[in-house]
């Protein structure tokens, strides 16, 4: 991890919620900042490129599009890997981890609509052997207020 | 395409198009309703209506905080008495170290636990101290709950729907942050 600039720690920290909806969003910044509108979008563009900034943009609520539910297995340790191998396969399973727990493998999947999901849960435990727990969200409490990086 | 702001299928084209990110130009939005074929005024209309709507929960700098060190999560999951899921869970939601807090069923006997939470830090001391400053500040020393930290990770993308690519919260604030904490 490299030393940021003061520059380069406001745009990472002070803007995660707060892009302004404007025609012109960064010389919006550049004008907050004190700083021309080129520099912010360059060190956007190199923060980017570093991969520290995914991008920006929108983050959207869950099930905005199609619906979605976590799910999670036990499985036996010598078998994790096999069966993680199995769950990723699914084209609808988009993040498959191991969690330290008797139950092991976490995953998230998507589909287009609730029968579309079932249906492939239905199918990972009948090609794993292992019951599959549906975990879907029922209300979030979250207030999303952006990720306080303390630069010290 | 018809171009009624109110279509949903031309928000469901700018959802599309703005998932992928902004482009990093002085007139973003005059980019994206090029690609789209409308107006800069009508992309800005919709966003602005989807921010309101509360389809799009933040609009901003998306940051992948395990690039910044931030390398530890703990995913805390939580056993509340029923009637006092939503006061504790909205106590627990407003940290700015916790990233997730969902209410999900119970599925007896083997899982007891009905709220889960993301609670991220530089290592798992910092989570460990971070979840006892919850217990501590939202008085949930009689609340039984469990860290599950993550090992291995076996797959990470953003979710697919159909022909379109849409990040979620869900998906990418878990999968950009949840890997090898």
């Amino acid at each position: 991890m490299r030393q940021y600039s003061q520059l380069e720690q406001r745009l990472l920290n002070d803007f995660q919620h707060s892009l302004p909806l404007s025609p012109t969003p960064y010389a919006d910044l550049a004008n907050e900042l004190g700083v021309e509108e080129s520099t912010v979008i360059e060190s956007l563009d190199r923060l980017q490129r570093e991969g520290v900034v995914s991008r920006v943009g929108a983050v959207f609520r869950p099930n905005r599009v199609g619906v979605s539910t976590l799910a999670a297995m036990a499985v036996p340790e010598e078998q994790l890997e096999s069966v993680a191998e199995i769950v990723s396969g699914f084209e609808e399973v988009n993040h498959n981890y191991e969690r330290h727990h008797q139950f092991n493998l976490w995953f998230v999947v998507t589909a287009t609509d609730a029968a579309r999901l079932q249906e492939v849960l239905q199918e990972i435990g009948d090609r794993t052997g292992h019951e599959v727990m549906d975990l879907p969200m029922e209300h979030d409490y979250f207030i999303d207020l952006g990720f306080d990086l303390k630069w010290t | 395409m018809d171009m009624r702001v109110d279509n949903p299928a031309f928000e469901k084209s700018l959802i599309d198009v703005i998932s992928q990110g902004l482009p990093l130009t002085m007139r973003p939005y005059a980019v994206i309703a090029r690609q789209l074929g409308c107006s800069e005024t009508q992309v800005l209309e919709v966003l602005q209506r989807l921010v309101q709507r509360g389809d799009i929960k933040r609009f901003g700098v998306v940051v992948r905080h395990r690039k910044l060190g931030y390398r530890a999560n703990g995913m805390v999951v939580w056993n509340i008495p029923d009637e006092q899921v939503r006061e504790l869970g909205c106590c627990i939601g407003q940290y700015d170290f916790v990233t997730l807090c969902y209410q999900r069923p119970r599925r007896l006997p083997a899982w007891p636990y009905n709220l889960f939470s993301m609670v991220h830090g530089h290592d798992r001391t910092e989570v460990i101290k971070q979840v006892d400053m919850i217990v501590e500040q939202c008085g949930l020393q009689h609340i039984e709950y469990k860290i599950l930290f993550s090992g291995r990770c076996f797959k990470q993308r953003g979710a697919h729907y159909a022909q379109s690519r849409i990040k979620t919260e869900d998906v990418s604030i878990q999968h950009e942050m949840a890997a090898n904490g």
